[in-house]
């Protein structure tokens, strides 16, 4: 288990402000941020590059706030690999095992094994410089892991790589962590990779950590604004609650009302409504529970697989290519963007 | 055909044909100075050259040359690589001043650095004192050459190596610090390993330029002379005659032992 009590230091120009969360063992933790929100600089405070200057940090209930990088039993992996380029493969990953003044044939045998299962043996004596960022990305992971850490830490592993080997490489991530069960925090910009991996998620913003949730908490019930935004909420509205009848409260908007399940009773909100919760239709949908709100497209962008649909009622929907056939949807033609009650998150403003 | 595509080639690269025309005349100076000097002496006065080779005084100085350099160097290493790490390493309060104190022996005129060591060192002065009652005195002696020097070709190692530190990536360090690594076991087991051969181009530079060093040295060590000191001695007493065969052996000399030491980094690079 590790935690973080009220951790603050400051780097010249930036700085983290009381930053407080704790880890599970065996949990896989991701850091959410945008770049420079000092996400890489939190791993390094935990790894113990960084002696914060305020707060504690506590390892398997000790306090490890001045105990050295060397003696706090973690694996470390960096975006840009950091292998050591003068050592093959083979002494790169025994390199930790080397410092633990292991004997050799245990070194042997122990990077055999650890080569095998992240499928490296065959480049057992290249140097790194001659590999590929995927093959460099096993190799540092394996180096990491063959030391036995009782956490690893992963400084965006995969965002240096190509689509293909990351999406390979996070289910390796996934794999590893199933079979070791090693309490892991990982750092990521990447929503994706974030949904894909984590037990737990923590948002940064600007040294600060906004929010600590499950994956699906965070990004349907995001704590504010910025978050909402930073998620992929799309649909963030300013509104004013008019009255709220049996937890149904409606919404005053400007341009319409929405009808949403909120236990606020009145104020000003933020409604947020992720974009793929978004139904359109060319009628009205009839229903109760259903908010159905007329809109002119304004623009359709592709992304991907999906398309992401803009209205000037100022809401934006995610649909399929099938869903644009279908409805015959083009710039300038009007439809109903109907959605759930439910599936609005508010917050106060 | 090939000859119009070269043409229009060269064209198109006018600026850089230019420039390397303007450029080449540079190399030839330099070219063409040394190689006058050397060819006047080894075709035109081969026995004088000889003479020069058999003349111990010539020899000894060009010997004690070498050494007081390669001392020279041995302290700046010693003194520099730490200094060099820091500087790559943190950033402080002042550190801009302390880059620039390491640059000043480059822009200061030499004879003014061998005027200010004399002055700080010679025997009647208090530090002077100090390191004769530990047997150490720098007036005429070869410690005053190797201070001289060291004073000179210090900024070439320390800039070299602050540079070598500087191109490893920190995070290396930080991830053999993870590995188990101390904070001296990461240094010497990967940082050093890595900078080796910035540290020892930037040695090879110092080194060379301690050779070279006149101005400073003579100011606190006319004797035991040094071979640019012999030089200049044997061109005010006898001219260029009695001069060039010395500085002539003292260039080929200083050509192969260069050469050596660069094919040996070739080499060692190759290996890697």
């Amino acid at each position: 288990m590790i935690t973080l009590d009220n951790v603050s230091h400051e780097w010249g120009e930036f700085s983290l402000k009381n930053v407080s969360f704790s880890v599970d063992k065996g949990e896989y933790f991701v850091i959410l941020g945008p770049t420079g929100a000092g996400k890489t600089l939190i791993l390094e405070t935990i790894a113990g590059f960084h002696i914060p200057s305020e707060g504690r940090i506590f390892l398997d209930g000790r306090d490890a706030t001045d105990l050295p990088p060397e003696k706090r039993k973690i694996g470390l992996v960096y975006q840009d690999y950091s292998l050591f380029p003068h050592m093959t493969v083979e002494e790169n990953i025994a390199f930790g095992l080397k410092m633990r003044k292991i004997p050799k044939k245990e070194v042997e045998t122990k990077v055999q094994s650890i080569m095998d299962s992240v499928g490296i043996t065959h480049l057992k004596t290249r140097f790194p410089s001659t590999l590929s960022g995927g093959e460099q990305q096993r190799v540092a992971l394996a180096r990491a892991l063959v030391i036995d850490p009782d956490i690893l830490l992963l400084d965006e592993p995969l965002s240096a790589l190509d689509p293909r080997t990351r999406e390979s490489l996070r289910e390796e991530l996934k794999r590893i962590h199933k079979v070791r069960g090693m309490t892991t925090i990982h750092v990521t910009h990447d929503q994706i990779e974030a949904l894909a991996l984590a037990d737990q998620i923590a948002v940064i913003l600007k040294g600060e950590v906004i929010q600590v949730d499950t994956s699906s908490k965070v990004f349907n019930e995001p704590v504010n604004e910025r978050i909402a935004i930073f998620v992929g909420m799309e649909n963030v509205i300013k509104g004013k609650i008019v009255s709220n009848e049996d937890g149904v409260a409606l919404v005053e908007t400007g341009k319409y009302q929405i009808h949403a399940l909120s236990k606020l009773i009145e104020g000003e909100v933020n409604v947020f409504i992720r974009p793929e919760n978004i139904i359109l239709s060319e009628a009205r949908l009839k229903s109760s529970a259903r908010n159905s709100i007329r809109g002119k497209i304004t623009d359709i962008t592709q992304l991907g697989a999906i398309f992401r649909i803009r209205m000037d009622s100022g809401l934006t929907a995610l649909v399929t290519k099938q869903a644009i056939e279908d409805l015959g949807l083009a710039i300038g033609k009007a439809v109903y963007a109907s959605f759930k009650a439910t599936a609005i998150h508010m917050t106060r403003r | 055909m090939s000859i119009t595509k070269t043409l229009s080639g060269a064209k198109r690269q006018r600026l850089s044909l230019i420039f390397l025309v303007v450029g080449s005349l540079l190399i030839l100076f330099t070219l063409f100075v040394l190689f006058n000097m050397v060819f006047r002496q080894l075709v035109l006065d081969l026995n004088g050259f000889l003479e020069a080779v058999n003349d111990p005084l010539v020899i000894s100085s060009i010997l004690l040359t070498l050494y007081a350099s390669f001392l020279a160097t041995l302290i700046a290493v010693v003194l520099g690589t730490p200094l060099a790490y820091v500087l790559a390493r943190h950033d402080f309060f002042g550190k801009n001043v302390v880059e620039s104190v390491i640059d000043v022996p480059v822009i200061i005129p030499h004879s003014v650095a061998g005027i200010a060591l004399y002055a700080l060192l010679q025997s009647r002065s208090a530090v002077g004192t100090a390191f004769y009652n530990l047997g150490i005195v720098f007036e005429d002696s070869l410690w005053g050459i190797v201070v001289a020097m060291l004073f000179v070709s210090a900024p070439f190692y320390v800039n070299a190596a602050r540079e070598g530190f500087q191109s490893i990536n920190p995070r290396i360090e930080r991830v053999a610090r993870t590995l188990g690594a101390s904070q001296w076991q990461a240094f010497y087991k990967v940082t050093l390993h890595l900078a080796i051969r910035h540290l020892f181009s930037g040695a090879v530079m110092a080194w060379a330029r301690g050779i070279s060093e006149f101005g400073a040295v003579i100011m606190i060590a006319f004797y035991p002379m040094i071979a640019p000191v012999l030089i200049y001695y044997r061109f005010t007493t006898q001219g260029l005659k009695g001069s060039q065969p010395i500085a002539v052996l003292l260039i080929l000399v200083c050509f192969v032992v260069f050469m050596v030491l660069r094919l040996s980094t070739k080499y060692w690079e190759k290996r890697k």
